[in-house]
């Protein structure tokens, strides 16, 4: 049994001074024996970002988190998600932003690849990544915060206000953003609990959107002329995906396999340290279900100018018809009306198309029977003032749909590119 | 009688044989063995050092990549004025912490995880802030008398509040 100096409160300082002093005659020992060349030669241990080979990747799948761009943008969209926006403190500089963005990479490192975070105080919530992506992103205020304006990318665009916006505050804004999705809500939850406790020291949380798809397990491939089904879960999940409203969502996105689908989701480098990046439109869109519901099918399909039942447009057969604008009926009518959502939500030059990647959320309490359910529409450009605005000009003034939604909350953030093991999220923009 | 110039002689032998046993080996050796020792996964946590209580405590996993037992004995770091291996042990019906008799065993091919609650290095007498996202570097000291030099990073802990005393709550109020 050792004499023990135990520490406790009253005690610990003064035996850690005893203590001091022992030690000072074993320590000037081993210098003056590294003086003589003796006992030297010291072996560097630095703590370890990739993955730990004793732990075997979890079912579910991973996705890789290195890579010249973030995950989670064209990533197979997973049935939950979250988004949280992060305000910096007022004292924060670059120095402290560095050691954020170096900390929260490399908590999202680990994650996605079923390992815990470093000092994970549930760390069995993290054997099971269940496709886990987590994807960071910083707003526009950030920049001149950290004195970094002249960097700000040219594609990150302020939205103006529009006459259709109810912008609430604890929907909008933000200065740093984390972007969770999952194939399993409790990996999601484990993420952003952990991230949020890692911001801890920089930055206040603002706000969360969670949201939810009916995809669960691989990416959604819609093929020229069927439906095919999709692949995982208990039973064959239907190739597309629909929103609260019962309509198709995600008709016409720009597909990877098309020449231009990088020029329009990827920075080419404005300015240079953001190739690779993209920006985000963030719109939580509150669905007026009460007075949704007083439409039959043909009134929501002439507002939407997409057939409900198969996402086709009013022109076509099938969902992957492109939409003819010119076409009228018997009667010589518009087929597809002026002001459906389709119309004016067509891209009227190449430019103007953008990858959206929605989720749905249905939080509200009794009260908000008409905006606790709804969209959280999100939409990944190269260059929100080019491709993006033009868009969402004319379906501000013109779009049908307007009659049932309410734009509720308004965030844009420009997605810095992927990093390399070392690397971490947003070293071109802070080094 | 041995004459002064005999007990002279005789100390620094006596020295120099004791010195080598420290290190293990003969004076004028060229470059030694690695150690075979890592530590992975390490964090620390941060703390400020004008804080109540300016200690802190490094985790992670030791590593062991050779085919012998190495022993840690002791530590020191430029970021505390002592560094201790401490484990932790009910004593009177209360966790503490203690010096670990004995040190920090790390078994051949084998691996000894230090963790809140558990086996941690004790960092006494912060000598400067560790904040969240610092590298804290330390040396440990093996039973030979080798040393590893490891780093650690810091992370705000609300755990790891053995540090500072049994029985004061832990940290704030989370959500």
């Amino acid at each position: 049994m050792m004499s023990d100096r135990t520490p406790d409160v009253g005690a610990s300082r003064s035996s850690a001074r005893g203590r001091v002093s022992r030690r000072a005659l074993l320590r000037t020992g081993g210098g003056a024996a590294a003086a003589l060349g003796l006992g030297a030669g010291a072996a560097v241990a630095v703590p370890r970002l990739l993955p730990d080979p004793s732990y075997p990747p979890a079912t579910g799948g991973l996705e890789p988190f290195f890579g010249p761009h973030q995950a989670g943008v064209t990533t197979g969209r997973q049935s939950s998600a979250a988004f949280a926006a992060f305000t910096l403190r007022p004292v924060m500089r670059i120095a402290d932003a560095q050691r954020m963005m170096r900390l929260v990479s490399d908590d999202a490192a680990r994650l996605t690849a079923a390992q815990p975070a470093l000092g994970d105080q549930e760390p069995d919530l993290a054997r099971h990544a269940a496709r886990l992506t987590v994807t960071f992103g910083v707003g526009p205020d950030l920049f001149g915060r950290l004195g970094l304006a002249a960097a700000r990318p040219a594609g990150l665009v302020d939205l103006p206000a529009y006459k259709i916006d109810r912008l609430q505050a604890r929907f909008s804004g933000g200065d740093v953003l984390v972007q969770i999705g999952a194939d399993d809500p409790m990996v999601v939850a484990h993420a952003l609990r952990q991230l949020t406790k890692t911001l801890r020291s920089f930055a206040d949380r603002r706000w969360v959107q969670r949201g939810f798809t009916s995809a669960p397990g691989g990416f959604q491939e819609r093929q020229r002329g069927e439906s095919r089904w999709g692949h995982g879960g208990s039973s064959p999940q239907p190739a597309l995906v629909r929103n609260l409203m019962g309509l198709v969502d995600g008709s016409a996105n720009p597909r990877p396999a098309e020449p231009d689908f990088g020029s329009l989701v990827w920075s080419a480098g404005a300015p240079a340290w953001f190739a690779g990046g993209t920006t985000l439109v963030l719109r939580r869109i509150a669905m007026t279900l009460s007075t949704w519901d007083e439409l039959d099918t043909s009134g929501k399909e002439l507002a939407m100018g997409r057939r409900v039942a198969t996402g086709a447009p009013l022109s076509g057969r099938l969902e992957s018809d492109e939409p003819d604008l010119a076409a009228v009926d018997g009667n010589g009518q518009p087929v597809i009306p002026a002001f459906s959502h389709v119309a004016q939500a067509r891209a009227r030059t190449p430019e103007e198309r953008f990858l959206r990647r929605s989720y749905s959320y249905d939080d509200g309490h009794a009260d908000d029977e008409d905006t606790g359910t709804g969209l959280l529409f999100a939409s990944y450009q190269a260059d929100i003032g080019r491709q993006f605005l033009p868009v969402q000009q004319r379906l501000a003034s013109s779009d049908a749909m307007n009659a049932w939604t309410v734009p509720i909350g308004s965030a844009v953030f420009a997605l810095p590119p992927g990093c390399a093991p070392g690397g971490y999220i947003g070293q071109g923009l802070l080094s | 009688m041995p004459t002064r110039t005999t007990l002279t002689a005789l100390v620094a032998v006596t020295l120099l044989i004791l010195l080598a046993g420290c290190s293990g080996q003969t004076p004028a050796t060229t470059a030694p063995a690695p150690v075979g020792l890592t530590l992975r996964d390490s964090y620390v946590k941060a703390v400020p050092k004008d804080g109540e209580m300016p200690m802190s405590a490094i985790f992670g996993v030791l590593t062991n990549s050779s085919d012998r037992d190495i022993t840690l004995v002791r530590g020191a770091s430029d970021v505390a004025g002592s560094v201790e291996l401490h484990e932790m042990a009910m004593e009177g019906g209360a966790m503490k912490m203690r010096e670990r008799k004995g040190g920090f065993v790390v078994p051949a091919g084998s691996e000894l995880t230090l963790e809140p609650g558990g086996l941690h290095v004790m960092l006494i007498g912060l000598t400067r802030d560790i904040k969240a996202g610092d590298t804290v570097s330390a040396t440990l000291t093996t039973a030979d008398g080798q040393d590893v030099t490891v780093d650690a990073v810091g992370r705000d802990l609300p755990n790891a509040n053995e540090s500072y005393a049994p029985e004061m709550s832990s940290g704030d109020g989370g959500w």
